[in-house]
Protein backbone atom coordinates (compact mmCIF):
# COMPACT_ATOMS: atom_id res chain seq x y z
CA UNK A 1 0.00 0.00 0.00
CA UNK A 2 1.05 3.39 -0.63
CA UNK A 3 1.09 4.30 2.26
CA UNK A 4 3.41 7.53 1.70
CA UNK A 5 5.92 6.47 4.24
CA UNK A 6 8.17 10.04 4.75
CA UNK A 7 6.45 13.59 3.71
CA UNK A 8 9.70 14.11 1.87
CA UNK A 9 8.27 17.93 1.75
CA UNK A 10 7.72 18.59 5.62
CA UNK A 11 10.79 16.82 6.37
CA UNK A 12 13.16 19.02 4.81
CA UNK A 13 15.81 16.62 3.24
CA UNK A 14 16.33 14.40 0.03
CA UNK A 15 16.91 11.21 1.50
CA UNK A 16 19.18 9.18 -1.38
CA UNK A 17 19.95 5.50 0.33
CA UNK A 18 18.56 2.79 -1.43
CA UNK A 19 16.00 0.81 0.56
CA UNK A 20 17.55 -2.26 2.04
CA UNK A 21 15.72 -5.99 1.28
CA UNK A 22 15.21 -5.81 5.08
CA UNK A 23 13.21 -2.66 4.62
CA UNK A 24 11.41 -3.79 2.21
CA UNK A 25 10.62 -6.86 4.05
CA UNK A 26 9.35 -4.70 7.11
CA UNK A 27 7.47 -2.35 4.39
CA UNK A 28 5.63 -6.08 3.10
CA UNK A 29 4.48 -6.72 6.56
CA UNK A 30 3.53 -3.10 7.59
CA UNK A 31 1.32 -3.24 4.43
CA UNK A 32 -0.22 -6.89 4.64
CA UNK A 33 -0.77 -5.99 8.29
CA UNK A 34 -2.40 -2.64 7.43
CA UNK A 35 -4.88 -4.64 5.23
CA UNK A 36 -5.94 -6.95 7.41
CA UNK A 37 -6.34 -4.50 10.84
CA UNK A 38 -8.24 -2.22 8.02
CA UNK A 39 -10.29 -4.88 7.40
CA UNK A 40 -11.38 -6.36 10.97
CA UNK A 41 -9.78 -4.49 13.49
CA UNK A 42 -12.98 -1.55 13.72
CA UNK A 43 -15.39 -4.37 14.00
CA UNK A 44 -14.06 -6.17 16.47
CA UNK A 45 -12.70 -2.71 19.02
CA UNK A 46 -16.54 -1.18 18.18
CA UNK A 47 -18.18 -4.39 19.45
CA UNK A 48 -15.54 -5.78 22.39
CA UNK A 49 -14.24 -2.35 23.36
CA UNK A 50 -17.84 -0.16 23.55
CA UNK A 51 -21.02 -2.50 22.40
CA UNK A 52 -20.60 -5.67 24.42
CA UNK A 53 -19.26 -3.67 27.85
CA UNK A 54 -21.61 -1.52 27.53
CA UNK A 55 -24.69 -4.30 27.05
CA UNK A 56 -25.66 -2.38 23.85
CA UNK A 57 -25.42 -5.80 22.39
CA UNK A 58 -25.45 -9.21 24.02
CA UNK A 59 -21.48 -10.45 24.51
CA UNK A 60 -21.28 -14.10 23.17
CA UNK A 61 -21.88 -16.51 25.81
CA UNK A 62 -19.37 -17.86 27.51
CA UNK A 63 -19.43 -21.39 26.32
CA UNK A 64 -19.95 -20.85 22.47
CA UNK A 65 -17.10 -18.31 22.52
CA UNK A 66 -14.87 -20.59 24.48
CA UNK A 67 -15.69 -22.87 21.76
CA UNK A 68 -15.02 -20.82 18.95
CA UNK A 69 -11.57 -19.97 20.22
CA UNK A 70 -10.67 -23.11 20.65
CA UNK A 71 -11.22 -24.06 17.17
CA UNK A 72 -7.87 -24.52 15.57
CA UNK A 73 -8.11 -22.57 12.56
CA UNK A 74 -9.66 -19.76 14.34
CA UNK A 75 -6.48 -19.91 16.77
CA UNK A 76 -3.94 -19.83 13.72
CA UNK A 77 -6.27 -16.96 12.18
CA UNK A 78 -6.32 -14.92 15.21
CA UNK A 79 -2.52 -15.42 15.79
CA UNK A 80 -1.88 -14.26 12.26
CA UNK A 81 -4.32 -11.07 12.64
CA UNK A 82 -2.28 -10.37 16.07
CA UNK A 83 1.42 -10.68 14.40
CA UNK A 84 0.48 -8.94 11.25
CA UNK A 85 -1.25 -5.82 13.36
CA UNK A 86 1.95 -5.79 15.66
CA UNK A 87 4.15 -5.78 12.51
CA UNK A 88 1.72 -3.61 11.12
CA UNK A 89 2.21 -1.00 14.18
CA UNK A 90 6.09 -1.19 14.49
CA UNK A 91 6.94 0.14 10.95
CA UNK A 92 4.72 2.97 11.21
CA UNK A 93 5.30 4.04 14.58
CA UNK A 94 9.10 3.70 14.32
CA UNK A 95 8.30 6.50 11.69
CA UNK A 96 6.25 8.10 13.37
CA UNK A 97 9.35 8.69 15.84
CA UNK A 98 11.73 9.26 13.25
CA UNK A 99 9.89 12.03 11.72
CA UNK A 100 7.37 13.15 13.79
CA UNK A 101 9.54 13.50 17.10
CA UNK A 102 12.52 14.25 14.57
CA UNK A 103 14.59 11.16 16.29
CA UNK A 104 16.06 10.67 13.30
CA UNK A 105 19.87 9.97 15.13
CA UNK A 106 18.14 6.50 17.42
CA UNK A 107 17.32 5.15 14.32
CA UNK A 108 18.83 1.67 15.10
CA UNK A 109 17.75 1.80 19.03
CA UNK A 110 14.19 2.29 18.14
CA UNK A 111 14.01 -0.20 15.54
CA UNK A 112 15.43 -2.62 17.98
CA UNK A 113 12.95 -1.69 20.36
CA UNK A 114 9.85 -1.94 18.17
CA UNK A 115 10.57 -5.27 16.96
CA UNK A 116 11.65 -6.48 19.91
CA UNK A 117 8.36 -5.75 21.35
CA UNK A 118 7.02 -7.39 18.39
CA UNK A 119 8.53 -10.30 19.14
CA UNK A 120 7.15 -10.22 22.85
CA UNK A 121 3.59 -9.84 21.80
CA UNK A 122 3.56 -12.49 19.19
CA UNK A 123 5.07 -14.66 21.66
CA UNK A 124 2.35 -13.55 24.37
CA UNK A 125 -0.26 -13.84 21.35
CA UNK A 126 0.31 -17.54 20.87
CA UNK A 127 0.65 -18.54 24.48
CA UNK A 128 -2.77 -16.72 24.75
CA UNK A 129 -4.95 -18.07 21.56
CA UNK A 130 -3.14 -21.53 22.11
CA UNK A 131 -3.35 -21.90 25.96
CA UNK B 1 28.81 14.15 6.41
CA UNK B 2 25.15 14.68 5.63
CA UNK B 3 23.71 18.30 6.28
CA UNK B 4 19.84 17.73 7.87
CA UNK B 5 18.69 21.07 7.47
CA UNK B 6 16.76 20.96 11.21
CA UNK B 7 13.07 20.87 11.37
CA UNK B 8 10.72 22.21 14.27
CA UNK B 9 9.15 20.35 16.01
CA UNK B 10 5.79 20.74 15.59
CA UNK B 11 6.25 21.32 11.95
CA UNK B 12 3.13 19.25 11.81
CA UNK B 13 0.80 21.78 12.98
CA UNK B 14 1.45 24.38 10.10
CA UNK B 15 -1.48 22.40 7.34
CA UNK B 16 -4.31 20.46 7.95
CA UNK B 17 -2.79 17.59 5.99
CA UNK B 18 0.14 17.42 8.33
CA UNK B 19 -1.98 17.22 10.54
CA UNK B 20 -4.15 14.32 9.18
CA UNK B 21 -0.40 13.04 8.30
CA UNK B 22 0.68 12.95 11.78
CA UNK B 23 -3.02 11.47 13.19
CA UNK B 24 -2.72 8.60 10.56
CA UNK B 25 0.73 7.27 11.48
CA UNK B 26 -0.47 7.16 15.37
CA UNK B 27 -3.41 5.22 14.22
CA UNK B 28 -0.94 2.34 14.70
CA UNK B 29 -1.05 2.84 18.30
CA UNK B 30 -4.53 2.37 18.68
CA UNK B 31 -3.90 -1.00 16.39
CA UNK B 32 -1.16 -2.02 19.39
CA UNK B 33 -3.77 -1.08 21.82
CA UNK B 34 -6.65 -3.42 20.55
CA UNK B 35 -3.83 -6.49 20.56
CA UNK B 36 -3.57 -6.42 24.31
CA UNK B 37 -7.36 -5.66 24.53
CA UNK B 38 -7.85 -8.64 22.38
CA UNK B 39 -5.42 -10.22 23.93
CA UNK B 40 -6.72 -9.71 27.78
CA UNK B 41 -9.80 -10.88 26.44
CA UNK B 42 -8.64 -14.44 25.39
CA UNK B 43 -6.76 -14.83 28.48
CA UNK B 44 -10.32 -14.21 30.62
CA UNK B 45 -12.42 -16.18 28.31
CA UNK B 46 -9.98 -19.35 29.75
CA UNK B 47 -9.79 -18.62 32.72
CA UNK B 48 -13.97 -19.33 32.38
CA UNK B 49 -17.00 -17.48 32.58
CA UNK B 50 -16.70 -15.29 35.89
CA UNK B 51 -13.35 -14.03 34.40
CA UNK B 52 -14.92 -13.28 31.33
CA UNK B 53 -17.45 -11.25 32.99
CA UNK B 54 -14.90 -8.97 34.99
CA UNK B 55 -13.13 -8.52 31.84
CA UNK B 56 -16.80 -6.90 30.58
CA UNK B 57 -17.44 -4.99 33.30
CA UNK B 58 -13.36 -3.73 33.65
CA UNK B 59 -13.64 -2.99 29.94
CA UNK B 60 -17.44 -0.85 30.73
CA UNK B 61 -14.75 1.48 33.37
CA UNK B 62 -15.28 4.44 32.17
CA UNK B 63 -11.25 5.49 31.64
CA UNK B 64 -11.15 1.63 29.83
CA UNK B 65 -14.21 2.48 27.90
CA UNK B 66 -12.42 6.32 26.76
CA UNK B 67 -9.18 3.93 25.72
CA UNK B 68 -11.26 2.20 23.64
CA UNK B 69 -13.34 4.87 22.23
CA UNK B 70 -10.45 7.06 21.14
CA UNK B 71 -8.99 4.17 19.97
CA UNK B 72 -11.99 2.81 18.05
CA UNK B 73 -11.70 6.41 16.22
CA UNK B 74 -8.21 5.81 15.32
CA UNK B 75 -8.66 2.52 13.58
CA UNK B 76 -11.68 3.90 11.31
CA UNK B 77 -9.24 6.69 10.55
CA UNK B 78 -6.52 4.24 9.75
CA UNK B 79 -9.31 1.89 7.48
CA UNK B 80 -10.54 4.94 6.17
CA UNK B 81 -7.38 5.78 4.99
CA UNK B 82 -5.64 2.83 4.18
CA UNK B 83 -8.54 2.02 1.49
CA UNK B 84 -8.64 5.31 -0.04
CA UNK B 85 -5.05 5.04 -0.57
CA UNK B 86 -5.84 1.39 -2.05
CA UNK B 87 -6.27 2.40 -5.84
CA UNK B 88 -2.91 4.42 -5.50
CA UNK B 89 -1.12 0.98 -5.06
CA UNK B 90 -3.73 -1.53 -7.07
CA UNK B 91 -3.81 -0.64 -10.90
CA UNK B 92 -6.08 -3.27 -12.16
CA UNK B 93 -6.59 -3.34 -16.00
CA UNK B 94 -9.33 -5.15 -17.69
CA UNK B 95 -9.33 -5.66 -21.47
CA UNK B 96 -6.53 -3.23 -22.06
CA UNK B 97 -8.69 -0.65 -19.96
CA UNK B 98 -7.67 0.92 -16.14
CA UNK B 99 -10.10 -0.07 -14.07
CA UNK B 100 -10.81 3.52 -12.47
CA UNK B 101 -9.33 4.30 -8.98
CA UNK B 102 -12.62 5.13 -7.64
CA UNK B 103 -14.35 1.71 -8.11
CA UNK B 104 -10.70 -0.01 -6.81
CA UNK B 105 -11.46 2.06 -3.49
CA UNK B 106 -15.08 1.07 -3.56
CA UNK B 107 -14.32 -2.44 -4.13
CA UNK B 108 -12.14 -1.72 -0.63
CA UNK B 109 -15.01 -0.63 1.71
CA UNK B 110 -17.09 -3.08 -0.09
CA UNK B 111 -15.21 -5.35 1.40
CA UNK B 112 -14.56 -3.87 4.87
CA UNK B 113 -18.51 -3.72 4.92
CA UNK B 114 -19.12 -7.73 3.88
CA UNK B 115 -15.85 -9.24 6.32
CA UNK B 116 -17.45 -6.19 9.10
CA UNK B 117 -20.90 -7.54 9.16
CA UNK B 118 -19.56 -11.45 9.13
CA UNK B 119 -17.81 -10.75 11.93
CA UNK B 120 -20.90 -8.96 13.97
CA UNK B 121 -23.37 -11.77 12.68
CA UNK B 122 -21.17 -14.37 13.79
CA UNK B 123 -20.44 -12.87 17.41
CA UNK B 124 -23.63 -11.17 17.79
CA UNK B 125 -26.18 -13.77 16.20
CA UNK B 126 -24.77 -16.73 15.96
CA UNK B 127 -22.74 -16.90 19.38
Amino acid sequence: MAGARKPAEPAGRVSTAKPSRVEAAAWLMFSAGGMVTALLVPVLMLLFGVLFPLGVLTPPDHAGFAALLSHQLVRILLLGLCVLALLHWAHRFRYTLFDGLQLDRTRTAINVLCYAAVLAGSVWAAVVLFA
Amino acid sequence: MTYHQPVPLLWWTRRRSYVVFVLRELSSVAVAWFVVHFLLLVTAVHRGPGAYQEFLDWSARPLILVVNLVALAFVVLHAVTWFNLAPKALVVRVQGQQVPPRMIAAGHFGAWFVVSAIVAWVLVVML
